[in-house]
């Protein structure tokens, strides 16, 4: 049907609208109703947009809604493209996106903030669904800073922490950073295929007409924008203090949908990356070095949300891995499983806070297991998704992308898979740290806590539970064979079949080892742990710190940029050069009028004396030269 | 020496007297007397060039200028008096504050 | 009624209620208030109506008058809308009604004055618009320093008598600098044609020798950069802003600083075309700098109307950078540019006005966490704080991706030729979006956010925006988004006259159909 997509996108907007001007007024009853209710009819709409597709012939849904700007020969219009790719994504955004709708009701009830809350969470859906759903790269820019403001928007939702408020202001400047790139890329791209409509872009690569040089050019520029809003090395920094925003927000947006955004961008131009194998490894490369150097962060975090944040980072490092080796189908399989599990830790991490009234320290947690059983089961089962052990999701998904990492022929290598497995290996043994320590071993919480532990209202664990089941499921589908119309598997380069199967044994063993080593590690609340890390001091602080990228960047951008601008522009340029050249030329105007006033000292006889020399002086020069 | 010469000699005598006069006197009437002369000695030049060259327009000039002469002299000595009043004293270095 | 005569009208309206305005009595400040709103409403009306009839995709003036004023120096009074001006027009007219509903409570001392100066700054602006004759042009452009002069030292802050020296003596030295070249076009057609002409329409078929072209634009350009403003000819600006009254800044920042730009659109660069082409680099490294520079400085103000007076370097840089891609895709983002850019800073500077009225400082370090306890007023300062940063859906964002787009399109050409250097600065005018975003988020965190902070406002009582106050936002938000939205129908409207100034600056470019 006509429309159907424009409807699709323009019902989170009428939520956002309606909530955003009329929710304070009318309560709590109509902000739930139009705030979910919107979503969740977003997510029919979807479904019904998919079904659509999958009945025509395979070609795409296109939809021109109005045009936007017509320059000269150039045209950029509004429109909407649906083919598998971007109906999976619709369908994780709106799906997940219902899911956590959904949750929020009962996590934010009594927020004074409600119905902005959701007002701003419904503005978020619209945006992504731009971003999907565009055709062209302007509208899936117009999405991607759109997502970017609602980010910032609910990041600093307590905007009266001014930390927090902090948080938001670092997200969106370090996301702009990576639409600068986004933005030349984009311009690069226009200026050599003449659109950006991104089918046409990528026939337009894709027919070989356009230098290597220039598509690597392009490919690395986009991908600067990827870096930013997907989190990756270098400008992975924001993630980790976005958790500053509420829960709900962090599984939505922090994990399931926005921050993998960068990878849809990359998939979607995958025509672009065919032709640019440069810009192709550096992906890669740059996506296992992520996704490793996160992981070991992750390991010793304290705050169970950064935990799961660097957690994220890293599982989207392995999408970067993904796609840099041309396995894109790969990377939008491991998006889709990630998005369960990864959202369902978060609601579950949200659900443990919500029990204990605020607290986020896992050093004052443990043996909740017994206390919320359904919190700790759906956690339980995301876990050992996200570790890769079989036959949950996340097996799946990061068997395929190890594979990939070392046998395909664009650009696998056995270092990539190498430092991949590790990185998994890691992955096991952080995400059952966290298990372990919040929900098993002995209680080390505040008396004060303790009391008021309570499981979580059933509009929350039933969205914990819809969650969990898919965290088992999603990798049943076969999406990377699914989407292969779209984006082609790279071809394989060993014969021998069986040493996929050698690969998926060693990955389940990793699972297991980190398993294991979590339960040896972790018991008796982590003493062990400690007593190794005591070995190790110097590297625990250098992970405990980060790394310290935001203490390098603070030293070598930030300050030198102020410290530009207030002593070279401020007082240097404007002050002492400008307006004291200004003021200087003032002073003298004053100066010489003040020596010439002297000549008027009021006296006639002085008068007098003047004209008289001017007479005489006259009379020598007229005798003289005439 | 032709008349016409001794007379402009004249002239810029009674020119010269008058400036000399304005320089060193200190007295504003006498000032304004030797001011009259020099006037007057410019005067006598711009007569003596009418008659030379025949010029009726130098006619009318001359008398232009004898009326606004005349108007000087009628507000520069009320100036004067006033001056005086105020100040008791014909010498114009102690009004040097008018200089504004 | 002719249509022409509908310009002259939309023209002389102010003069003709800056009349009336003189019959009415000191003493009842609500009717000059009323009748001032009256007059530039019907203005704004009139102008609307000539927005919708200006038919696009014609060539030359429409709407034209032509009158013989000072005949035996060919100068007439000549006045008519095309592509380049129809936009400012429309601009001006909008901004009118709202400067004058925004200075409702703010302005008491001296309102037949102010009022009446309002409407002759309005009357000039409009006349420096429309003039198709350099001679009228200059009259207007000069005029138009009087009640700005007057409106910033009358009503102005404490330091008012520095500020408007400063503005007046930078203006009149450039406008003498451009009464220069004037005069010289004026000789030079006089000696060329055999009579005399000011017709800008006639300027643009001068033969000029190189050397004598960068002469003239030299003069124009001073006047024009200082007008708005590139830096280093920008230090005015601050201080002018930060003394001026609300309405004073509004118009500033709204509309005057557009005549620069508005100059070298048409006269500057379409008069001595091979001098503009001489000159780009330099322009285009001061435009850049211009977007660095000024975003640098108001990331370290701590003064909010400083702040927002440095974003206008900013961001009029990227105007300048626009106008000198001399493409269709730069130069018409210049022009939203610059649409864009008057609603935005004029919106702002309404907005500083209003917590001024309420709290009586400008330090930012005084204020924090106003959201709280003025929801409204945040709302809608964020909104304009995302048009000025660029946000997609804002008018700030199609003029500024048009202009990047335009610049790089521009610049990629050279490049490959082997010449990097307009690529950098293109690339580092893209920078500008991530420093826009860097000193506005620090105003709105100072601002908005945080713990509660405000001076006079122990006990809540700080009263959020007033229905009148609400009504003027709205107005600039709602066509903010519109712009931002939906450009089109203003690009179409424009096009035309931007391809003509590019046939005019760059022909043979022109003439191989790269737009």
């Amino acid at each position: 049907m006509d429309g159907m997509l424009t409807l699709l996108v323009l019902l989170p907007l009428a939520g956002f609208l309606l909530n955003g001007l009329l929710g304070r007024r009318l309560g709590t009853g109509f902000v739930n109703v139009v705030g979910v209710g919107l979503p969740f009819l977003a997510f029919g709409v979807a479904l019904w947009a998919w079904r659509t597709l999958e009945a025509g012939d395979g070609a795409p849904i296109v939809e021109t809604v109005f045009t936007w700007a017509v320059v000269g020969e150039y045209s950029f219009e509004v429109a909407f493209y649906l083919d598998r790719l971007s109906a999976v994504m619709a369908l994780i955004v709106t799906g997940v996106g219902a899911l956590i709708h959904l949750y929020s009701i009962g996590y934010m009830k009594g927020d004074e903030g409600y119905a902005r809350y959701f007002a701003y969470l419904n503005l978020f859906l619209f945006f992504m669904l731009l971003l999907v759903l565009g055709r062209s790269l302007l509208v899936l820019f117009v999405g991607w800073e759109g997502v970017g403001l609602a980010s910032y928007l609910l990041i600093g939702f307590w905007f009266q922490d001014a930390a927090k408020a902090r948080a938001g202001r670092k997200a969106f400047i370090t996301n702009r950073v990576g639409d600068a790139g986004f933005l030349l890329g984009m311009f690069l791209v226009f200026t050599f295929a003449g659109t950006l409509e991104m089918d046409r872009i990528n026939e337009a690569f894709a027919a070989g007409l356009i230098p290597v040089g220039v598509a690597t050019a392009a490919g690395i520029l986009l991908f600067i924008g990827a870096t930013g809003k997907s989190a990756q090395i270098p400008l992975h920094v924001w993630l980790p203090d976005a958790m500053a925003g509420p829960t709900p927000v962090s599984a939505l947006i922090h994990a399931a949908t926005m921050v993998t955004a960068g990878v849809y961008l990359v998939a979607r131009l995958s025509g672009v990356y065919l032709e640019a194998p440069a810009a192709s490894t550096l992906i890669a490369v740059i996506g296992v070095l992520t996704a490793f150097l996160a992981a070991t962060i992750a390991l010793v975090q304290t705050d169970i949300k950064k935990v799961l944040a660097y957690s994220t980072i890293s599982q989207l490092g392995f999408m970067f891995l993904a796609l840099g080796v041309g396995a894109y189908g790969v990377a939008v399989f491991h998006l889709f499983t990630h998005a369960f599990f990864k959202a369902a830790l978060f609601l579950g991490a949200g659900s443990v806070i919500h029990a204990l009234n605020g607290e986020q320290d896992i050093r004052r947690m443990g043996g909740l297991a017994r206390r919320i059983p359904w919190t700790f089961g759906t956690f339980a089962i995301a876990t050992a998704a996200i570790a890769g052990l079989p036959p949950l999701a996340g097996f799946f998904s990061k068997d395929e992308i190890l594979w990939f990492a070392i046998a395909s022929g664009e650009g696998g290598a056995l270092w990539l898979w190498a430092l991949g497995s590790l990185t998994a290996l890691l992955t096991a043994l952080y995400m059952f740290r966290l298990l372990w320590l919040v929900f098993l071993g002995h209680s080390r919480m505040e008396p004060e806590t303790e009391r008021h532990v309570h499981e979580s209202p059933v509009t929350m664990t039933s969205v914990l539970v819809v969650l969990a089941a898919f965290s088992v499921i999603a990798g049943w589908f076969a999406l990377p064979q699914y989407l292969e119309p779209l984006l082609a598997l790279p071809e394989v380069r060993f014969a021998w079949g069986g040493w996929h199967l050698l690969q998926v044994i060693f990955a389940v063993l990793l699972a297991l080892l980190g398993l294991a080593g979590a339960a040896w590690l972790y018991r008796d609340g982590g003493r062990p742990a400690d007593e190794l890390w005591q070995r190790f001091r110097r590297l625990h602080r250098v992970l405990a710190g980060k790394y310290f990228v935001d203490e390098f960047y603070d030293r070598a951008l930030q300050r030198p940029w102020r410290w530009v601008s207030d002593r070279v522009f401020l007082r240097l340029g404007d002050r002492l050069l400008i307006d004291g050249s200004l003021h200087g030329l003032a002073a003298l105007a004053r100066w010489s009028a003040a020596a010439f006033a002297r000549v008027q000292s009021g006296s006639l006889h002085w008068y007098a004396w003047m004209t008289l020399f001017g007479l005489v002086a006259v009379l020598i020069w007229v005798w003289r030269y005439v | 020496m032709s008349d016409a010469n001794l007379l402009l000699a004249v002239s810029g005598m009674l020119f010269a007297l008058g400036l000399v006069g304005v320089v060193v006197r200190r007295n504003l009437l006498v000032m304004l007397m030797f001011l009259e002369l020099m006037l007057n000695g410019v005067l006598l030049s711009l007569a003596v060039f009418t008659q030379l060259l025949g010029a009726e327009a130098g006619a009318v000039l001359m008398f232009l200028v004898f009326v606004v002469a005349a108007a000087e002299i009628a507000i520069a000595v009320p100036i004067v008096l006033l001056l005086v009043r105020a100040g008791r004293t014909l010498d114009p270095g102690s009004y040097a504050g008018l200089k504004g | 009624m002719s249509e022409a005569s509908a310009l002259n009208l939309l023209l002389f309206l102010p003069v003709i209620g800056g009349a009336l305005l003189l019959l009415l009595p000191e003493r009842r400040p609500d009717l000059v208030r009323g009748l001032s709103m009256l007059v530039l409403s019907a203005q704004l009306v009139i102008a609307a109506w000539l927005y919708l009839q200006f038919e696009a995709g014609v060539s030359g003036l429409q709407f034209e008058t032509r009158i013989p004023w000072i005949a035996a120096w060919g100068v007439h009074y000549h006045i008519g809308l095309d592509g380049l001006n129809l936009l400012l027009v429309l601009l001006t007219a909008f901004l009118g009604p709202l400067v004058v509903a925004g200075a409702f409570t703010s302005i008491t001392k001296d309102v037949k004055l102010f009022h009446g100066m309002v409407l002759f700054l309005q009357f000039t602006m409009l006349g420096t618009f429309l003039a198709q004759d350099l001679f009228l042009f200059y009259v207007f452009w000069e005029a138009m320093l009087i009640p700005m002069f007057l409106i910033i030292g009358i009503w102005g802050g404490e330091r008012r008598i520095y500020a408007t020296l400063k503005f007046f003596l930078y203006t009149a030295f450039g406008s003498i600098l451009m009464l220069a070249a004037v005069v010289y076009l004026a000789f030079t057609v006089l000696s060329q044609d055999g009579t005399p002409s000011f017709a800008i329409a006639d300027l643009y078929l001068l033969e000029l020798s190189v050397p004598v072209q960068v002469l003239l634009l030299t003069g124009f350009a001073l006047s024009f950069a200082i007008k708005v403003p590139m830096v280093p000819l920008h230090t005015w600006l601050p201080d002018a802003h930060v003394e001026a009254p609300t309405a004073g800044s509004v118009i500033l920042a709204g509309v005057l600083l557009k005549m620069g730009t508005y100059g070298f659109l048409k006269l500057g660069f379409p008069l001595f075309p091979d001098a503009a082409q001489l000159a780009t680099p330099l322009i285009m490294t001061l435009a850049v700098v211009s977007i660095l520079y000024g975003a640098g400085l108001a990331l370290v103000q701590d003064d909010i109307k400083k702040i927002i007076a440095y974003s206008s370097v900013s961001h009029l840089g990227y105007v300048m950078l626009g106008l000198v891609s001399y493409n269709l895709l730069g130069v018409q983002g210049a022009i939203i540019q610059m649409v864009s850019h008057g609603l935005v800073a004029g919106g702002l500077f309404l907005m500083v006005g209003m917590i001024y009225e309420r709290c009586h400082s400008r330090d930012l370090g005084a204020y924090g966490g106003l959201a709280k306890v003025l929801p409204v007023y945040s709302v809608f300062f964020m909104l304009l704080t995302l048009a000025a940063i660029g946000l997609p859906t804002t008018s700030g964002f199609t003029g500024e991706f048009l202009v990047l787009l335009g610049a790089f399109h521009a610049a990629w050409p050279l490049y490959e030729q082997g010449l990097t250097y307009p690529l950098a600065l293109a690339s580092a005018a893209v920078l500008g979006i991530v420093l826009g975003a860097l000193y506005m988020l620090r105003l709105v965190r100072r601002l908005l956010f945080g713990g509660l902070q405000a001076p006079e406002a122990q006990g809540g009582t700080l009263r959020d925006l007033s229905l009148r106050e609400m009504g003027i936002l709205a107005a600039l938000v709602a066509a903010i988004f519109y712009i931002g939205l939906f450009p089109n129908d203003f690009l179409q409207k424009t096009e035309q006259a931007v391809i003509e100034y590019q046939e005019r600056v760059l022909p043979e470019r022109a003439a191989e159909g790269v737009r």
